[in-house]
């Protein structure tokens, strides 16, 4: 179904209406956010903003930096409101109180008031959601970073509304100083000016006055077509300690008497320790202790180094937990058999749904992709102090600073105040630090509560963070359509495995009268979650995929297929035509190249690609090109934005074409970059990125940019070959003369995911 | 044992086994954190150094092997303001993340040393450093940009 959240939103926003008055804030609560986080010569004025007397405005994001650039675009929204000098505009990070929890974030979800529905909560919040037991008052303590969601719910119905509150609040202050009506007043660059007189004050000259206020709910905000500053490019606060190393990050946290833990989790996922023989490392320098949990091992040491090598001697006994003979060709098998044997569950009929196969089908594919890891550069790590007055503290990064606070409480059996929790920023995330995801929190805080009064950082090194990550699942999803004479699809049939619920990222843009989807729940005990993009990162292959499929056998042009499809999509279809017209779609190309065209829309925003490969006559696939058109509404840092659906290219890039994961006898097979490569500069093809302004609602910008990168190679790859890849990465397939077989992992029948024409 | 480093210009007096990692070296016995653990095999990047001038990804190399060389740091390239690679990374808004930046920067800074104005392909050879966030594109347009200016000097 589609979800609640959505419809509502969608008018809410179209209405430029708003659906809850963040800005509203007791007084009595903002005494304590003052105590809690303000300056000396700073207050909140309303939730999420302070200034200062020096003028400065200081937005406290409820979120964490993982790179995407949010600080700034969230300062910007602010500032536009405010009619803020941009020089004065400061960003820093909500501290992980209840308080400043981003109810935004969830009412921006519109989770309605019939109560929390698994299937109305998007998969980056369900952490979150299932940690709290489904209570909504625990829920709204979430401070997440996902789901693309920083500006289009906390920009958007949060940080907007208090800094229009707050330019109220600044206002009432100067018409009460001249004791004039508050409508003879105007702000601009960091003053309220009484029109009048021109007499002026400045913001810092009003602020302790304005606290004195109470802040609006319901503030008037600009029109868009009143933005100065929001829709262009500025520098982003981050960068100039990003560029020197004085960034923090969690792993460089230095506690005094600090110890270092090295980790081994029990290989097989769901095996438990059975024994360590402690003798092999006896003598070792530095270590202090061998902790011994339930399905892991952790060495303390004086040095990290230390405690690696001494983890890397020990040789634990794990147990296998019954999953020995668990590989990816099994669960490979497990889903074919689940879509084939069923049962599946229907979420979507249009028109006269799957009965209209009744007549026939003119194309059946199965398409598959695999587990993926994260792997951000940053492996995780967390730091925890156990005090022996049964206080924690813990020092990391993670997506939610709120959320992984009340989980180290939980962890430890103790209440939220006992412990305090220091949030840093993150070395990418992708989705590996979101709720849900936080073994490296819990095995910390175990490890912290065996050594009290000790504190312990807990380093995973690259081969644990690979090995016991949460993936992005494998999927098999098989389509089946008929078409008509003409080749354009009257029916559109679905129907895939899922790891949990039914995805609505699976219903197409794309105009076809009858239309049925439909999930099958496979489960394994390989531990899945959100990676960037999530359901879109495997869905918008799928669909791209068969939709270029049913464009050769009408033997028409993919773009103009695509093209008569979305005639009633205009947002779409302006998207995919800037692409092609950027990629200079149809143009020849130099011998052995070709162009592949995909469009994908989440998050709120459309994002079309067109790739242009070159397959040499050994089957060596390089990717020349990648030109991106993106309508996400309007760009708050147009740059900032570019920066993201960039990176988000690269990510899909190291996806479809090396990435896999892959179980052998019940564990992860890869152990570090070497097998589960990366695109470098080398393989990094030539990208641009078009913007589209449109009137749509503010979309999302980390995520939206990686989902059509897969399908475009593989639209080009057999527009170069002839070759379909259906089956991700790939660099699993023989694409020329070189059989490559290496690349194959999978010992599987092959012939069941060829494409069946049927005349 | 007894182990004399040169670190940023400075002369740093340690006592450690002789094949300590020297990334580790760094971070944890000099408090230089700005060198970042990636892999801890030489693989991603983001561990590089300047030893002698010259990149090397210090996660896999011993201190030992280093006693009497001139080490540099992310802290130290920049010791008199930014150098020009870190100018040129805010000017293209190249980090995201930042995570591996530190190791990049080191990396270019290096390359361009020995080579001020080198070409895309010798860029793509000689810089294998992983970034995840994918700033690949804005590096390579930094890098051009310093390239035609060094072409200018």
């Amino acid at each position: 179904m589609i979800s609640r959240r959505r419809v509502l939103l969608g008018s809410a926003a179209a209405a430029g209406t708003l659906l809850v008055g963040y800005a509203l804030w007791p007084s009595r609560r903002r005494a304590r956010a003052d105590q809690l986080s303000a300056k000396p010569g700073e207050r909140y004025l309303a939730y999420w903003i302070k200034v200062a007397d020096d003028d400065t405005v200081t937005v406290v994001i409820p979120h964490c930096d993982m790179g995407t650039g949010i600080f700034t675009a969230l300062s910007q929204m602010a500032a536009e409101e405010l009619d803020a000098d941009w020089g004065d505009m400061r960003a820093e990070a909500a501290l992980p109180d209840p308080l400043f929890a981003n109810g935004a974030l969830v009412e921006g979800f519109a989770l309605g008031r019939e109560g929390l529905n698994r299937d109305s909560i998007p998969a980056f919040l369900q952490g979150s959601v299932l940690a709290t037991g489904n209570k909504l008052a625990q829920f709204m303590d979430i401070q997440v970073t996902g789901g693309s969601s920083a500006v289009s719910y906390t920009g958007v119905y949060g940080v907007r509304v208090a800094a229009a509150a707050t330019r109220e609040m600044l206002i009432a202050a100067a018409a009460e100083r001249l004791n004039a009506p508050r409508d003879a007043f105007r702000t601009e660059r960091g003053r309220v000016i009484h029109q009048p007189s021109s007499q002026s004050f400045r913001f810092g000259e009003l602020a302790a006055a304005a606290s004195r206020y109470a802040p609006s709910s319901q503030p008037k905000l600009k029109p868009r077509s009143a933005y100065t500053l929001v829709g262009k490019p500025v520098a982003r606060f981050d960068i100039p300690a990003k560029v020197n190393g004085s960034t923090r990050y969690g792993i460089d946290v230095s506690v005094p008497g600090m110890q270092y833990g090295a980790i081994k989790i029990a290989p097989i996922f769901g095996g438990k320790l059975v024994s360590v023989d402690e003798q092999q490392i006896a003598g070792k320098t530095g270590i202090k202790k061998i902790i011994k949990l339930d399905d892991a091992v952790i060495v303390v040491a004086d040095r990290f180094w230390r405690a690696q090598r001494a983890m890397d001697a020990l040789e634990p006994v794990f147990g296998d937990g019954g999953n020995a003979q668990l590989s990816s060709s099994t669960i490979r098998q497990r889903r074919l058999a689940a879509l084939n044997q069923g049962p599946i569950k229907r979420d979507r009929s249009v028109g006269a749904g799957d009965k209209a196969l009744q007549n026939g089908t003119s194309l059946e594919c199965v398409y598959h992709v695999p587990y993926l890891a994260h792997a951000a550069m940053e492996p995780v790590n967390a730091t925890a102090l156990y005090r022996t007055d049964g206080t924690l503290e813990v020092w990391a990064g993670t997506q939610d600073a709120l959320g992984a606070r009340a989980f180290c409480a939980k962890a430890a059996g103790i209440r939220l105040d006992k412990v305090a929790f220091h949030h840093y920023p993150s070395g990418g995330a992708f989705g590996r630090r979101l709720p849900g995801l936080w073994n490296f929190l819990g095995f910390a805080v175990k490890a912290a509560m065996a050594m009290p009064g000790t504190a312990l950082k807990l380093i995973f090194t690259r081969e644990q963070d690979l090995r016991h990550d949460y993936y992005r699942p494998n999927v098999t999803s098989r389509f089946k359509a008929r078409t008509n004479p003409a080749g354009m699809p009257d029916t559109w049939v679905n129907e895939y495995t899922t790891d949990s619920d039914s995805n609505a990222e699976a219903y197409i843009s794309y105009e076809v009268p009858n239309q049925a989807y439909g999930a099958v729940k496979v489960e394994t005990p390989v531990p899945v979650g959100p990676w960037r993009s999530v359901e879109s990162s495997w869905h918008g292959f799928f669909i791209e995929s068969f939709v270029d499929e049913l464009a050769h056998q009408a033997k028409r042009d993919p773009f103009e297929f695509r093209k008569a499809l979305l005639k009633n999509r205009p947002r779409h279809l302006a998207t995919l035509e800037l692409a092609a017209a950027k990629a200079g779609w149809g143009s020849t190309l130099a011998p052995g190249r070709a162009r592949g065209i995909a469009m994908v829309a989440c998050f709120g925003t459309v994002v079309a690609h067109v790739a242009e490969v070159e397959v040499s006559e050994g089957g060596d696939c390089k990717v020349h090109r990648i030109t991106a058109a993106v309508d996400c509404g309007l760009a708050v840092n147009p740059d900032g934005l570019k920066a993201q659906i960039e990176g988000g290219i690269v990510f899909g890039l190291s996806a479809a074409l090396y990435g896999e994961i892959t179980i052998a006898r019940g564990a992860v097979e890869q152990q570090n970059f070497p097998n589960y490569p990366m695109v470098r500069l080398a393989d990094c093809p030539a990208i641009e990125v078009h913007l589209l302004e449109s009137d749509a609602p503010l979309g999302g910008g980390g995520e939206p940019g990686t989902p059509p990168v897969a399908p475009a190679l593989t639209n080009a790859i057999f527009a170069a070959t002839g070759i379909r890849v259906r089956e991700l990465p790939i660099a699993k397939h023989a694409l020329g003369k070189d059989a490559r077989p290496a690349a194959f992992r999978m010992e599987t029948d092959r012939g069941s995911d060829a494409a069946v024409a049927i005349s | 044992m007894q182990i004399e480093l040169n670190v940023n210009g400075a002369p740093r007096k340690l006592d450690i086994e002789p094949d300590a990692p020297l990334l580790w070296v760094i971070r944890d016995e000099l408090g230089l954190t700005g060198t970042k653990f990636g892999c801890g095999i030489g693989a991603c990047g983001a561990c590089t150094v300047h030893v002698n001038g010259k990149p090397m990804r210090s996660c896999v190399l011993p201190v030992a092997a280093v006693a009497t060389a001139e080490i540099t740091t992310i802290e130290g390239i920049g010791a008199q303001g930014l150098n020009a690679v870190q100018a040129a990374w805010i000017e293209h808004q190249v980090p995201q993340c930042g995570y591996c930046q530190s190791g990049m920067i080191m990396a270019i800074t290096a390359l361009l040393a020995e080579n001020p104005t080198p070409s895309d392909d010798e860029l793509k050879t000689l810089v294998t450093n992983i970034c995840r966030c994918g700033t690949y594109p804005r590096i390579r347009a930094a890098v051009r940009s310093l390239a035609a200016s060094g072409a200018r000097s």
